[in-house]
């Protein structure tokens, strides 16, 4: 393990996008950083810009319109970055996969490191998820 | 002043200040603001289209999903839709769940509002209090419906599962000890000199301006327009028990609080009686609904941001032939241009949020002009091109089949 991972694993700072989500996993995410279930004790905390980022926590169905903005996201995403897909709609489409706005799913976009199925995945799940992602680095 | 000489703050697709992806060009002179502009589109995702491909009672699963926080209005106006078309009474035992499902939700999309509320100021003890008080009502939904949001309670013809008698005393049990703790957060917002400072006086709406915007909801009451879909035109339980609506005369951000805090009490009034009168009727949670016959229905519902309409055509087949949903922030968004002018640019990010803006509840038109270039984003047209599109892709896999 070089000192890059390895001081990764100790503050994985991540940062949310929405796309066309339905805010259920959204809260759920903000939630892991509450009081209750406070991801911070893993040394993960909420950035504001990408450019601060280590991991991209995807939400929603990916629409048309965002299409190019993820993938746009994704460059900008400092190396090595790793994107987790949250939610039934970002791993496969979801309830929404036949609408006409769909151009996901999320892999379909990006690479995708973790899925984390559910709808919406209970904060539990987020956690344990990426903590998965934790000891896939390491 | 011409507008070429306005510098644009643009906030947003991406914005630390937004869950969602929404964009506002802010046109500033100097500090203030001086006109607004707001782009959406970001979440469409086509949900009257798809419910027309889905039976009548996968439709609830479907606009459970419109929205995350309000996910019980959406149903609850739907299936008011549904019931009101098919002219179907629902048991006394369903009303009452469906008001105390309905209650909680407020509660804790208002808890979550004070929490984002004071996170956009900058003041994030009020976000981590509000949030850990939100937690225990989860846990009942957790209890009643199996789930922390997405509750599949709402049913056409009445609630799909019943509270148990032996979960009513938790559920009094976890209000009981809400109630200290809301008072003490309530007490706090008021007191507090810094959040008084950062709000009152600040993104002011007159009634006037929320007749002319035709504002809904806690934007609406905090102006002092006293105006609430369950005393107006009550369904489920609200007529059965005794509660006030709450209003405010200021208009500024800090009344709009001051109403969402006090709202919850008012819902937990209502939830006590609902579990009062749970005990006293023991009869069926649901009426059969055997088929759907041809028409049209409406059905509205006060969702934590304000009135929710659903309509609803049927030519008696399983399907809805036609499905209309309107969002309270889809009329409360655009009272940001009576709000953010004249304003400056630090105040207008709690503005924004003070509306409570949900953009996926929203996003349902298909037409969408840029405001000052009348470019056209996407309409009516493309929007069907698109559907025929994937209805020949999804045709093309079938073959393959």
């Amino acid at each position: 393990m070089n000192l890059l991972t390895k001081a990764l694993t100790k503050s994985l700072w991540v940062f949310h996008l929405s796309t066309g989500s339905c805010n259920n996993c959204d809260i759920e995410i903000l939630d892991c950083l509450t009081p209750r279930y406070d991801v911070e004790r893993f040394g993960i905390v909420l950035a504001g810009s990408i450019k601060h980022a280590d991991v991209l926590l995807v939400t929603g169905i990916g629409t048309r319109k965002n299409a190019k903005r993820i993938q746009k996201l994704y460059q900008q995403m400092p190396k090595p970055g790793f994107v987790v897909a949250i939610g039934a709609c970002s791993c496969s489409g979801g309830i929404f996969r036949d609408g006409y706005p769909m151009a996901g799913p999320i892999s379909s976009l990006i690479p995708v490191d973790v899925w984390i199925p559910g709808c919406p995945p209970k904060p539990e799940a987020i956690i344990a998820g990426l903590v998965s992602l934790l000891g896939k680095l390491k | 002043m011409e507008k070429k000489k306005k510098v644009v703050v643009p906030i947003g697709p991406y914005h630390p200040l937004l869950e969602e992806p929404e964009y506002f060009a802010l046109y500033c002179d100097g500090e203030m603001v001086v006109d607004v502009e707001w782009e959406a589109g970001y979440n469409h995702r086509g949900i009257e289209k798809l419910c027309e491909s889905k039976s009548w009672d996968q439709v609830t699963f479907l606009v459970e999903r419109i929205c995350g926080i309000c996910s019980t209005s959406h149903p609850i106006a739907y299936v008011n839709a549904v019931e009101d078309l098919a002219k179907v009474e629902i048991p006394e035992r369903a009303r009452y769940i469906r008001s105390i499902i309905g209650e909680l939700e407020r509660i804790h999309s208002h808890l979550l509002w004070v929490g984002l509320a004071g996170h956009f100021l900058g003041y994030n003890t009020v976000f981590m209090w509000a949030w850990k008080y939100r937690e225990p009502v989860l846990d009942i939904f957790e209890l009643v419906t199996g789930n922390r949001q997405s509750y599949a309670m709402m049913k056409i013809g009445g609630v799909r599962r019943d509270v148990r008698d032996e979960d009513i005393p938790v559920i009094r049990k976890v209000l009981d000890e809400l109630k200290p703790k809301l008072e003490m957060l309530t007490q706090a917002v008021l007191d507090d000199p810094v959040l008084a400072a950062r709000l009152k006086g600040v993104g002011v709406l007159t009634a006037q301006d929320v007749k002319d915007y035709g504002a809904v909801g806690p934007t609406a009451r905090a102006s002092g327009v006293k105006i609430d879909v369950r005393k107006d035109s009550p369904c489920a339980a609200y007529d059965l028990v005794a509660w006030q609506v709450i209003t405010c005369q200021e208009g500024d951000v800090f009344a709009k609080a001051v109403v969402r805090l006090l709202e919850c009490f008012e819902s937990i009034k209502i939830i006590e009686q609902c579990l009062d009168n749970l005990g006293k009727n023991k009869g069926p949670i649901e009426v059969e609904v055997r088929e759907i016959p041809p028409g049209e229905g409406i059905g509205h519902y006060e969702a934590p941001r304000g009135e929710v309409f659903h309509y609803v055509r049927s030519d008696g087949t399983n399907r809805p032939v036609r499905h209309k949903i309107r969002a309270p922030s889809f009329v409360n968004i655009p009272t940001f241009r009576a709000s953010c002018l004249g304003q400056t640019i630090s105040d207008v990010a709690i503005i924004l949020a003070g509306v409570d803006p949900c953009y996926c509840c929203t996003e349902r038109m298909l037409t969408v002009y840029q405001a000052d270039n009348r470019r056209k984003i996407m309409d009516g047209r493309e929007v069907i091109r698109l559907c025929q599109e994937k209805t020949e892709k999804l045709r093309e896999k079938m073959r393959k089949r």
